[in-house]
C-alpha cells in the first residue's frame, strides 16, 4: 500500500514551513510533497500502467526503438572489438602502412571517431519521431482521464 | 613558476566565485543534489564532458602515446565509443525512471535496502578507484611545477583535497556543474592551441608530424638508442598476453562508462530525456575532438620532448605540461599545469558530489532509516557530511601511494570495476522482467569482488621485482602475478552478468515482475518523471 500523502500538518507539529515549494522533503515535517516530487510508491497511481502498456501506440514505440536499438548496439560493438582483436591477432595486417607513414592500424582506430559520432546522428534523428509518440500517448491518457 | 600558480590561484578565485553564487541559489535536496534540474542540454554536455575528461585523459593518454605510441591511443578511441553505451543503452531510461542515484533505478522494482546498499558499496568503490587516479596526477604535476618553492606533494594534494570539500560542501550539484563547465572549455581550449603549436613545430605539414612519429629515437632498455615507428601497434600490449589485455580494456572502457556514478547522475540535471540525450550528443562531439587531438599531444610529447626528457622530468604522467613547456615557454608550461589542475579539481568534485550523494540518499536515508527523512534536511546535511569524509579519506590515500603508476591506467581499473558490478544490474533491471532483487544483489557482488581481486592478483601489484627497485615503485606483493592480464575486465564482466543472471534464476519475486510493465512504461515515456524547478 502506498503511504498516504498528507497535506495537513500533524497536530502538535510545530516546525516552521520554510524553503521553497518544490522540495523533495518539505521542510515542516508532515507536510504534502508536490507531484513531480512524490517516490515511485507515493505516485503509484499517477496512471493505469497496464492499460498504457497495452496500447497498440505504446508497443509501437517500444517495436520502433527495439529495431533501431539492437542492430545500432550490434554494430558499433562488433566495430569497435574488430579493432583490439585485430590489432591483438593481427598486428601484420594491421602495420600494413595505408597512406605514407599512416597505418591501417591508426586509421581504423580513427575511423572509430567518426563511426560513433555517426551512429549518434541517426540515434538522433530516430529519438525525434519517439518523442512525438511518446507525447501522443501522453496526450492520449489524460484525455481519457478527463473523460472518466 | 609563478605564472602558473598565478593561473592556477585565478581559476580557483573563478571556481570559488561560483560556489558562493550556488550558495545562495540553491534551495533544498532537489536543488543540491541534481541543480533543481533546471540545466539545459548543452551546459549538461559541456559538463559530461568536463566529468569525463580527468587526469587520466589529458596527462595519463598523452603519457601512454609518448610512451608506448599507438597502444595509447586505443584508450581515447575507447572512452569515446563507450558514450554509444550511454547513448543508446542507459541515458534516457536513467533519466524518466530516477531521481538522485544510480541506484535509483535498480530500487525502482526491487527490494530497495538490500539493493541500495550494494549499489552504494558499489559507487563508493569506483569513486574511490577514480579518485586515487586524479590524487596521484596532481601529486605529480605539482612536484614538477613547484619542484624549488618549497610546496611538497603532501601539501599540494592537501589542498586540492581542502577545495574540492568547498565545492561540494558548500555549492552542491549547480556549483559542481558550472566548475566542470568551465574547466571543460578551458581545457578544450588548451588541447587545440597546444595541437596547434605541435603542427605549427612541423611546419603544419601531416606527412612531416607523421613521418617524425614513425620513426622517433630514445634510449632503449640495454642504454643504446632505439628507433621505433610509434605509429606501430604492440609497444605496450605485447605477446603472450598482449591482445587478450587490449581487449580486455576496451571490455572494461566501453562498458564501463554506463556504470560510472558521476557520470550518470549529470543525467538527473537536465529537466527530461530529450534534453539527457542532447547532452550525450554534446559531450560525444566535445569529448571525440579530443580524443583525436590526443594523437598531438601524445605523439607530440615523443617527438619534441622525447622520452627520455619526460622520464628524466616527473615521468609518463607529465608528458602533456612538458611539451606546453618545450612549445611555449613557461607561460604556456603554467597555463597548461593550470588547466591540468583545474581538470583534476573539478573531476575530483565530481566524483565527491556523486559518492556523497549516494551515501546520503542510498545508505542513510534508505537503507538505515527506511526511506524516511527524519529531520528536515537531514539527507542534505548528511551529504555534506560524507563529502567531507571522503575528501579527508582520499588525501590520505593519495599521500600514501604517493605519484607512482600511470593515471589512465588506474582509472581504466575503475571502469573494470564500473563495468562488473555496475552494467549488469542496470541493464538487467531495465530489460529483463524477470530480474529481481537477489540478481541485483548477486550481480553487484559478483562483479564488485571478480573485478577487484583480479586486480589484486594482477601484474600491476603482483610481480617480482629486481632489488634494484625500490620504495613506492616496487609492487606490493612480491609474486608471479595470478592473473596475467592488467585489466580485469575480459574476465570480471562476464563475471559480473553471470552472478546477476544466476542470482535472479534462484528465486521469483512477483512485484518485482509487475512493477516491470510501470518501469517500462515510464522510462519510454517520462511519465511521472520529475520536473525541472526554477531556483
Amino acid at each position: 500500500m502506498p503511504p498516504k500523502i498528507q497535506t495537513e500538518p500533524e497536530p502538535g507539529d510545530q516546525t516552521p514551513e520554510a524553503g521553497s515549494a518544490t522540495d523533495v522533503a518539505p521542510l515542516g515535517r508532515a507536510g504534502g510533497k508536490p507531484g513531480h516530487e512524490l517516490t515511485a510508491d507515493e505516485d503509484a497511481d499517477v496512471a493505469d500502467w497496464d492499460r498504457v502498456a497495452a496500447e497498440p501506440e505504446f508497443k509501437g514505440l517500444l517495436a520502433s526503438k527495439r529495431r533501431f536499438i539492437v542492430p545500432a548496439t550490434v554494430f558499433f560493438v562488433v566495430y569497435y572489438f574488430a579493432l583490439p582483436l585485430l590489432v591483438g591477432y593481427a598486428p601484420g595486417l594491421m602495420s600494413r602502412r595505408v597512406f605514407g607513414p599512416l597505418n591501417l592500424a591508426y586509421l581504423f582506430a580513427l575511423s572509430q571517431f567518426f563511426m560513433a559520432w555517426g551512429v549518434a546522428a541517426l540515434y538522433v534523428r530516430a529519438a525525434g519521431g519517439w518523442d512525438e509518440t511518446a507525447r501522443r500517448v501522453i496526450e492520449k491518457l489524460v484525455e481519457r482521464r478527463g473523460e472518466e | 613558476m609563478t605564472t602558473s600558480l598565478l593561473m592556477f590561484l585565478a581559476f580557483v578565485a573563478v571556481t570559488l566565485g561560483i560556489t558562493y553564487w550556488a550558495a545562495r541559489r540553491s534551495t533544498g535536496t532537489s536543488a543540491y543534489f541534481a541543480a533543481g534540474r533546471s540545466i539545459k542540454g548543452w551546459q549538461n554536455g559541456v559538463a559530461v564532458a568536463g566529468d569525463y575528461m580527468s587526469a587520466a585523459s589529458f596527462l595519463g593518454i598523452a603519457g601512454i602515446i609518448a610512451f608506448q605510441g599507438y597502444d595509447g591511443f586505443m584508450y581515447s578511441v575507447g572512452f569515446l565509443v563507450a558514450y554509444l553505451t550511454v547513448l543508446l543503452v542507459v541515458a534516457e531510461p536513467l533519466r524518466n525512471a530516477g531521481k538522485y542515484t544510480m541506484a535509483d533505478v535498480l530500487a525502482y522494482r526491487l527490494k530497495p535496502r538490500p539493493v541500495r546498499a550494494m549499489a552504494s558499496l558499489s559507487t563508493l568503490t569506483v569513486s574511490t578507484f577514480y579518485m586515487i587516479a586524479q590524487m596521484v596526477g596532481a601529486g605529480a604535476l605539482v612536484s614538477l611545477l613547484l619542484k624549488d618553492s618549497g610546496v611538497t606533494y603532501q601539501s599540494a594534494v592537501i589542498g586540492v583535497g581542502i577545495l574540492m570539500i568547498v565545492y561540494v560542501v558548500f555549492g552542491g550539484m549547480l556549483a559542481t556543474t558550472w566548475v566542470q563547465i568551465v574547466k571543460a572549455i578551458l581545457l578544450m581550449a588548451g588541447t587545440i592551441l597546444l595541437s596547434v603549436l605541435v603542427m605549427a613545430h612541423f611546419g603544419f605539414s601531416f606527412a612531416a608530424f607523421f613521418d617524425a612519429v614513425a620513426h622517433v629515437t630514445y634510449t632503449g632498455a640495454d642504454g643504446r638508442p632505439v628507433t621505433q615507428d610509434f605509429l606501430q601497434p604492440g609497444l605496450r600490449y605485447r605477446p603472450p598476453y598482449g591482445a587478450l589485455d587490449l581487449l580486455s580494456l576496451g571490455m572494461a572502457l566501453v562498458f564501463g562508462t554506463a556504470g560510472l556514478p558521476h557520470i550518470l547522475v549529470r543525467f538527473y540535471t537536465v529537466p527530461d530525456a530529450k534534453t539527457a540525450r542532447a547532452s550525450v550528443v554534446w559531450a560525444m562531439a566535445i569529448i571525440g575532438v579530443f580524443y583525436i587531438l590526443t594523437t598531438f599531444l601524445g605523439f607530440g610529447a615523443a617527438t619534441i620532448v622525447g622520452r627520455d626528457a619526460i622520464a628524466r622530468n616527473g615521468g609518463t604522467n607529465m608528458s602533456a605540461p612538458l611539451l606546453a613547456q618545450a612549445l611555449g615557454g613557461d607561460v604556456f608550461f603554467g597555463f597548461v599545469a593550470a588547466i591540468a589542475f583545474a581538470t583534476i579539481l573539478a573531476v575530483v568534485a565530481g566524483l565527491t558530489i556523486s559518492a556523497s550523494t549516494s551515501f546520503a540518499h542510498d545508505f542513510w536515508t534508505n537503507v538505515i532509516h527506511r526511506g524516511v527523512e527524519r529531520a528536515p534536511g537531514e539527507e542534505v546535511r548528511v551529504a555534506r557530511v560524507t563529502a567531507f569524509v571522503v575528501g579527508g579519506v582520499s588525501i590520505v590515500i593519495a599521500i600514501v601511494l604517493g605519484p607512482a603508476a600511470n593515471v589512465a591506467f588506474l582509472v581504466a581499473l575503475a571502469f573494470a570495476v564500473a563495468a562488473s558490478a555496475n552494467l549488469p544490474v542496470i541493464v538487467l533491471s531495465l530489460f529483463w522482467r524477470r530480474f529481481n532483487t537477489r540478481g541485483a544483489v548477486a550481480g553487484l557482488g559478483t562483479g564488485l569482488l571478480a573485478s577487484i581481486v583480479l586486480i589484486l592478483l594482477s601484474p600491476s601489484i603482483m610481480s617480482v621485482d629486481p632489488p634494484a627497485v625500490t620504495g613506492a615503485a616496487r609492487h606490493l606483493i612480491q609474486a608471479d602475478p595470478v592473473f596475467p592480464l592488467e585489466n580485469p575486465g575480459i574476465l570480471s564482466i562476464p563475471l559480473g552478468f553471470l552472478g546477476a543472471f544466476l542470482g535472479a534464476l534462484t528465486g521469483r519475486e512477483p512485484s518485482a515482475e509487475a512493477k516491470y510493465t510501470e518501469l517500462t512504461v515510464r522510462a519510454n515515456t517520462g511519465l511521472g518523471a520529475e520536473k525541472a524547478t526554477p531556483h
